[in-house]
């Protein structure tokens, strides 16, 4: 059992938990006035727990959603998909990790799968590049998008990534123009394509697997213009802003269906989805293969038809601004 | 030049620093000097206003206006302007560190703008199109619901009116302060110029200094063809970001319109001095052919 990661808002809680374990493991039979203290105490924890939980800011579902035991896109792979065949490479340059793309099975529907992979520990992160992909991960997306569309299988993606990889060697390969051409080609996808948030939605590296015909958010899942810290340093010259910046973000799944932008919200049980993560895969199973049953039978002019009215709704302005 | 005329000259020249050129009401006096960024030479507004605001010692290209783009590359009279008044509304009540509000009026009183971009229908050496050209003034051209939806309908002007589209680009990237909204127009934007490339029209870009994060991301490196203002800065990823993240000192020249063309993300670097002729020449290539489809 990997150590339990504690989240900064939940410090207070662990502790207290940590106290009552230790004090329901003696025995305290002989003792019946320390065993009701014991069961206040459990009480008290049970109490502190629904309060800690309940009206989580969005800072609080950013640290939930960046939770190293959070589920990821390759427990989802093996959870809610059968017959999974993962597929490698952009043919050009590489295989990035920090994308996995695979033909799966879900609902008895053959389909592809394209997500953001972030590992559950330092050899997999690295290994995955901690979810942040380089201009190969998103050629390799657009490679088995155009396979999905030529064999008419629905696109399935999951997003979980703190952005696309910042660095010499992704701005030389064009990162820009990997994220533009997959925008554009997502765009105009002829299959029915059902985006899911499942943890962190930074930004371009996002976006380019991370919109279509429906836009499906885990609760504590975010997704947003600009990670938190990254927007309050620039703001405020200060990272450790973050946490005010994050609520001004209007970045929660929550935020989202209030813009328009995403279509429902996935509960999570009480904590994050880390605690009982069988509930949440039964429930983004039944959430995708339901989406997928309305769009495949929409045919594919409309479909494309309609992601782009979807698109092109987006937004507030102000026509007489003069 | 007497002292108090000097500091008369110097107060106007801070008044259009950032290199941005003319006031927004104009008339600038060529005596006004200002400090090339790239040989440090000093050069009289004047001399910048004759050689299109490049530097005659040095060749730096200093920033232009949408409306001064405009100028330099539509047949003259040509340009009509559409969805002037498009601006932005504070849709999320953005207030960290200064309210969007203040920012959006300050932007607009500064460039007498509504917005970080210019578009509408001209002629460049004949040819119609539908020409756009962002203003950095503008919230450094950041794109907001405004802006996306200003290049949306560009295209879908171009579209309808079977144009080419001949657009100069520079942006700081997506607006912060419009969150979310702000991401999506990058995927509204290059929807837009899907439908419009599968209308068969053809789109020229000019990447200026600089062109970021998510405008560079999205409908600015979608076209055709691809040019860049020498010694424009353009990448996805701002140079501080990248060496925060990797710890290191970015190699000289890194992001630039030169290493760009160095690594095949463009087709060519060319003088603003030669850029009327070079686009006119593409556009003859690039012409909308009558195909029934």
């Amino acid at each position: 059992m990997t150590k339990r990661h504690i989240m900064e808002f939940e410090r207070p809680l662990a502790e207290l938990e940590s106290r009552l374990e230790e004090l329901l493991g003696l025995d305290l039979s002989e003792n019946p006035e320390l065993a009701a203290e014991v069961a206040s105490l459990a009480d008290e924890v049970e109490a502190l727990r629904q309060s800690t939980y309940t009206d989580l800011s969005p800072w609080d579902r950013v640290q939930i959603s960046r939770h190293p035991q959070r589920p990821k896109a390759q427990d989802y792979l093996a959870a809610i998909f059968t017959d999974v065949v993962e597929l490698h490479g952009d043919r050009v340059y590489g295989d990035d990790g920090a994308i996995v793309a695979a033909l799966a099975t879900i609902g008895g529907r053959r389909v592809v799968v394209l997500g953001h992979r972030k590992g559950k520990n330092v050899r997999e992160n690295i290994a995955w590049n901690f979810g942040m992909a380089h201009p190969e991960g998103f050629r390799k997306a657009m490679r088995v998008m155009r396979l999905a569309e030529k064999f008419a299988l629905p696109l399935v993606t999951l997003i979980d990534t703190p952005g696309a990889y910042p660095g010499i060697e992704a701005e030389e390969r064009g990162q820009a123009w990997a994220i533009a051409e997959s925008l554009e080609l997502l765009s105009g996808l002829r299959v029915p394509v059902v985006a899911v948030g499942i943890g962190e939605g930074g930004s371009g590296g996002a976006l380019a697997i991370g919109f279509g015909d429906r836009l499906i958010m885990l609760e504590n899942s975010y997704y947003s213009v600009i990670t938190p810290e990254a927007c309050a340093s620039i703001l405020h010259k200060d990272a450790g802003r973050a946490s005010d910046v994050a609520t001004c973000l209007a970045m929660t799944a929550e935020d989202l269906i209030g813009l328009g932008i995403v279509d429902e919200i996935i509960p999570e049980p009480l904590g994050g989805a880390h605690r009982e993560p069988d509930g949440v895969f039964n429930a983004v199973r039944e959430r995708i293969a339901s989406a997928l049953d309305t769009l495949c039978d929409l045919p594919s002019d409309a479909l494309v038809a309609s992601r782009y009215e979807r698109l092109r709704a987006i937004g507030i302005i102000e026509e007489g601004a003069c | 030049m007497s002292i108090s005329d000097w500091f008369k000259a110097r107060e106007a020249r801070r008044y259009t620093s950032a290199g941005s050129g003319h006031s927004p009401k104009g008339g600038v006096a060529d005596g006004v000097w200002n400090k090339c960024a790239g040989c440090k030479r000093i050069v009289y507004e004047g001399q910048l206003a004759e050689n299109m605001r490049v530097c005659p010692h040095c060749e730096y290209h200093f920033d232009l206006t949408a409306h001064q783009r405009v100028q330099l590359i539509a047949d003259e009279g040509t340009f009509e302007e559409f969805d002037a008044g498009v601006g932005s509304t504070d849709p999320l009540g953005f207030v960290a560190a200064k309210p969007y509000t203040e920012s959006l009026a300050s932007a607009h009183e500064r460039s007498g703008l509504t917005e970080g971009i210019v578009f509408g229908r001209a002629t460049i050496d004949g040819h119609p199109v539908i020409l756009g050209a962002m203003d950095f003034r503008f919230i450094g051209a950041s794109m907001g619901s405004a802006v996306g939806e200003k290049v949306a309908r560009a295209f879908e002007l171009a579209t309808s009116e079977r144009r080419a589209v001949v657009l100069f680009a520079a942006s700081g990237g997506a607006r912060m302060q419009e969150g979310m909204l702000s991401l999506m127009q990058m995927a509204k934007t290059s929807a837009a110029v899907r439908r419009f490339a599968e209308a068969r029209l053809g789109y020229i870009s000019v990447l200026t200094n600089p062109t970021m994060g998510g405008v560079t991301a999205s409908f600015a490196v979608l076209a055709d063809v691809i040019l860049a203002e020498p010694g424009a800065l353009v990448g996805f990823a701002g140079p501080r970001v990248i060496e925060q993240t990797i710890k290191q000192h970015l190699p000289k020249g890194f992001q630039s319109a030169e290493y760009l063309l160095e690594h095949g993300m463009i087709d060519d670097v060319v003088p603003r001095a030669q850029l009327l002729s070079r686009v006119t020449l593409l556009l003859d290539y690039l012409a909308a052919k009558d195909v029934a489809s």
